[in-house]
């Protein structure tokens, strides 16, 4: 693989032809912070807090989905690119629970003296706008602050869909449709900030076309789409990260193979994933290897007499 | 992939209307389904998702669960991707709802003609937004007949929808217990003349419309000029059309101003097959320039976006026009039937072997659908969200094929410079903006309408030709004298009496911040509340985002929230100037990275936030 010349914060850096530009920056040292991007999936390209400078080019643009070109003039902690990820951060976290995100996006939005009060109070809203005609909405009253703060969907035993911490960046979608399950379970409904995830017509998960795979979790980032066991946890206030291990081992229901991760805490799985960077799984499982895990710790039962 | 549908029935009406749809289209072939077949997330028939939930709300007067679950099976789409677009329309209602639906625009050209008092009479005879059981209303944005606001657009079941203005509030009472008599009407104002009030002077583009040529008979087109063109363009061949498109130095006329001849020779040098599209989803608040142009003189744009065919190497054109223009639609549509008869578009067409055909795609409420790549999305049948770029539409485009995406006014260009030649098309205009404009001008000026100038003629003769202020608005107050002027509708900017002298060319504008656009021209006078109409403007967005991007998606609500605070005082419009900054810098397209353009240039000029 032949490498690029290009000039990032004014020093000569090289990188791999064919490199998007976050990984080009990583490979000369420089990281990028996302929200919406994995490593293992197509860049749905929408939280936007990956932007970049590149000479030449009006707009930032986001390196998580745009490609290295030989000397590209790229400016990665420039006042506007530091100016329109710090907004965007601000913005997201006035909107959104951003409670549940990686420690590195964290870490980031100290960087950037992230302060979503700025806007004011937000203003909680009861539940998705689903009613609102697109093209309408409530004039605001310049005290509240709109987000999209609404009780969590508690549908069935295996997963909740909390929407107050959605950031809308399709990778649940992708992966019910065409980057994994190919189920088409769920699709961005409505427009502008009442865009929302919804299965038809807003009927129930169990309803729906959904399989449960729970190939939507894996790729959530916010823990918007979190399982029923972790779920009910933290509302009890019984989840402990310290107290939790992540054993890697093969699932045991068929034979492809699928390596699972499973977070124990006290004795007891609490979670299944499957590594995102898995040859075999990239992360996806199916519904007996992310949720059949209850009769591990099950009593056993008595005998017949 | 199998499909699974949720329990809920088509009734018997709802499924006679997609059959009825679905044998109208059931012996469809030819390049979009070949190209189609290269895209891998494309599905059998999915394109045809948009027209089939129109045939759907046109014919039931809306889209049931049932009726959503027939037509996805029908066209193997799964029924929540289905539901995802058609509730990214505003035309689409997903309730039961009145066979009629008055869309009363509200928007800034309309408001400054009173369009709020409209909007309390339909309020006060009809109850509140939404109800009813015959008749129902809604707020619309801009409807694209700023010449005769205010305006309205009624969306009817098992009828032929209609657009009606102006309509003073003593008329709507009328226009609900009249539908059929206010049909009447429009199909007399729809060859409306005060839409060209120009005479008689050097126009191009604008020439057989006031010459007054019948728009709806090809062969008065013919005997005006009329195939000429096409005719002239075969002769010459594809390479030689694009060098002298080039040659003229024609740009877009859509508000980017890219060169069109480029634009076609990028297009032309990719892999077949191509398409080439007119845009024609004109819903820039202020703007109707393309409706006069297309209602007046349909059989210009087909020939025109033929020549383009022609000279791209495309065998395919859609013309996309925006849901609200029914007239158009229907003229487009009789002449397009006209053009196929008499053996203008179809196959092996002049015996020289070129096969082009153009189908007519029909938007559903939504602006950001005229962005060229969620242009793109909303023919193919999914959610009109554009894309990241590049890849630029010239190398991927529709169905991922080259694609050339030209405004309407563009192509119009293209017949008067295969007829005329190059030097001929740059003798007006100026040097780095080369021939003649078509401006909207609308609000408090005397004789609003479609203007054809030259580029470079200052604003005040363009507003001197559209008669200068007016002296009153029917009865409502007196116009008092200039105040400012939106140059390039929601996307652009205000300007105050001391741009009256801005020469209206590309480069002008750029030197004062400002943007041609569109080519929209709102004037306002003295007295208007301007804070009102910014505060329209940022509610335009808010509404219009397709809420793909975060910038956008947060940023106009932001932007509308911290309006309120600006206009009572608390905020002298920082934290909206940052928002601003953060929508043009990081948004994925052209609606977010312009969305704060006319609040920030309010602040500017001081229009307003004055007290903070």
């Amino acid at each position: 693989m032949s490498g690029l010349e290009f000039i990032l914060d004014g020093e000569r850096a090289v990188a791999p032809a064919g490199s998007t530009l976050i990984r080009a920056l990583s490979a000369n040292g420089v990281e990028t912070p996302t929200l919406c991007y994995l490593e293992h999936t197509s860049a749905p390209n929408v939280c936007r807090v990956c932007v970049v400078e590149v000479e030449g080019s009006r707009p930032l643009v986001p390196a998580c989905s745009r490609l290295l070109e030989e000397g590209m003039v790229v400016s990665s902690d420039s006042s506007r690119v530091r100016h329109a990820r710090k907004l965007v951060f601000e913005m997201l976290a006035s909107s959104v629970d951003l409670s549940l995100v990686s420690e590195e996006t964290g870490a980031w939005m100290r960087e950037y003296d992230v302060d979503p009060g700025r806007f004011g109070p937000t203003l909680r809203t009861d539940g998705p706008a689903a009613s609102m005609r697109p093209g309408h909405h409530e004039r605001p009253d310049g005290l509240s602050f709109a987000s999209v703060a609404q009780p969590p969907l508690i549908q069935d035993d295996l997963y909740v869909r909390d929407y107050a911490k959605c950031i809308l960046c399709y990778q649940c979608v992708n992966a019910c449709g065409p980057e994994a399950q190919n189920t088409f379970a769920i699709s961005v409904a409505g427009r502008g900030f009442e865009a929302r995830i919804s299965t038809e017509f807003e009927i129930g998960l169990p309803d729906s076309a959904c399989v449960y795979c729970g190939n939507c979790i894996a790729v959530c980032p916010t823990g918007a789409l979190i399982p029923r066991t972790e779920f009910d946890l933290r509302a009890s206030g019984g989840w402990a990260a310290d107290r939790q291990s992540v054993t890697r081992t093969v699932c045991p229901y068929c034979g492809v193979g699928c390596n699972l991760e499973l977070t124990v805490q006290d004795g007891a799985i609490v979670r299944v994933d499957s590594p995102l960077d898995h040859d075999v799984t990239s992360g996806n499982l199916c519904i007996k290897g992310r949720f059949g895990f209850s009769h591990v710790g099950a009593q056993p039962r008595s005998e017949p007499a | 992939m199998d499909l699974h549908f949720a329990d809920a029935e088509a009734t018997e009406a709802e499924r006679a209307a997609v059959d009825r749809f679905m044998s109208a289209h059931a012996s469809e072939t030819g390049p979009t389904k070949a190209a189609r077949l290269e895209r891998p997330r494309s599905r059998e028939r999915r394109d045809l998702l948009l027209p089939g939930l129109h045939a759907l709300q046109a014919a039931i007067g809306w889209i049931s669960h049932g009726a959503l679950n027939y037509l996805g099976a029908a066209i193997a789409v799964p029924p929540a991707d289905a539901y995802g677009v058609a509730s990214f329309y505003s035309m689409f209602s997903l309730t039961p709802q009145a066979p009629n639906v008055l869309h009363v625009c509200d928007d800034i050209a309309c408001r400054a003609n009173g369009a709020l008092e409209v909007v309390d009479e339909c309020e006060r005879v009809f109850g509140p937004e939404g109800s009813g059981d015959s008749v129902t209303w809604h707020r619309s944005p801009c409807l694209g007949r700023c010449d005769r606001a205010p305006a309205l657009f009624v969306q009817r079941a098992g009828e032929d929808d209609f657009d009606h203005g102006p309509v003073h509030a003593d008329l709507s009472g009328r226009a609900i217990d009249g539908l059929a008599e206010l049909e009447g009407m429009n199909i007399d104002l729809g060859i409306e003349r005060s839409a060209t009030p120009q005479g008689q002077a050097e126009v191009r583009l604008l020439r057989r419309i006031v010459e007054r040529i019948d728009p709806s008979s090809l062969e008065g087109y013919r005997a005006n000029g009329g195939y000429a063109a096409l005719h002239r363009a075969v002769e010459m061949g594809a390479e030689s059309i694009r060098d002298l498109i080039s040659e003229s130095g024609l740009t877009g006329r859509g508000g980017a101003g890219f060169p069109t001849g480029l634009k076609w020779k990028m297009a032309a040098a990719e892999a077949a097959p191509r398409f080439v599209i007119a845009n024609a989803d004109e819903s820039e608040p202020g703007t109707f320039k393309d409706r006069v142009l297309i209602e007046q003189d349909p059989f210009a744009l087909i020939e025109a976006l033929t020549i383009a065919g022609v000279s791209v190497g495309a065998e395919k054109g859609f013309i996309y026009l925006r849901g609200e223009y029914p007239v158009a639609g229907r003229r487009l549509e009789a002449a397009l039937a006209a053009a196929r008869d008499a053996g203008l578009l179809g196959r092996d067409l002049f015996g020289r072997g070129i096969s082009f055909d153009i189908e007519l795609r029909i938007g559903a409420g939504a602006y950001i659908c005229g962005e060229e790549t969620a242009l793109f999305n909303s023919i193919e049948g999914y959610r009109g969200e554009p894309r990241n770029k590049p890849p630029y539409p010239t190398q991927v485009g529709l169905f991922g094929r080259p694609t050339v995406v030209n405004n309407v006014e563009t192509l119009l260009n293209v017949l008067f410079i295969i007829m005329e030649g190059a030097d001929e098309y740059r003798r007006l205009g100026t040097p780095t903006s080369p021939g003649t404009k078509v401006f909207s001008v609308s609000g408090h000026v005397a004789k609003p309408g479609v203007y054809e100038v030259p580029f470079g003629t200052p604003l005040q003769d363009l507003l001197a030709l559209a008669g200068g202020m007016r002296k009153e608005t029917g009865g409502m107050r007196n116009i008092t004298s200039f105040g400012s002027v939106l140059l390039g509708g929601a996307a652009g900017t205000f300007l105050g009496p001391e741009a009256l002298d801005l020469p209206l060319a590309n480069e002008a504008a750029i030197e004062r911040n400002a943007s041609l656009g569109s080519g929209a021209v709102v004037v306002f006078d003295t007295e208007t509340d301007m804070f009102e109409m910014v505060s329209r403007i940022a509610a335009f967005f808010r509404d219009e985002s397709c809420g793909q991007c975060a910038p956008c998606r947060i940023g106009t609500v932001r932007q509308e929230e911290l309006m309120v605070r600006v206009g009572s005082g608390f905020d002298s419009g920082g934290l909206i100037r940052e928002v601003g900054r953060a929508m043009t810098d990081a948004s994925i397209c052209g609606l977010g990275q312009t969305a704060s353009n006319a609040v920030v240039s309010a602040l500017d000029l001081g229009l307003i936030g004055g007290d903070a």
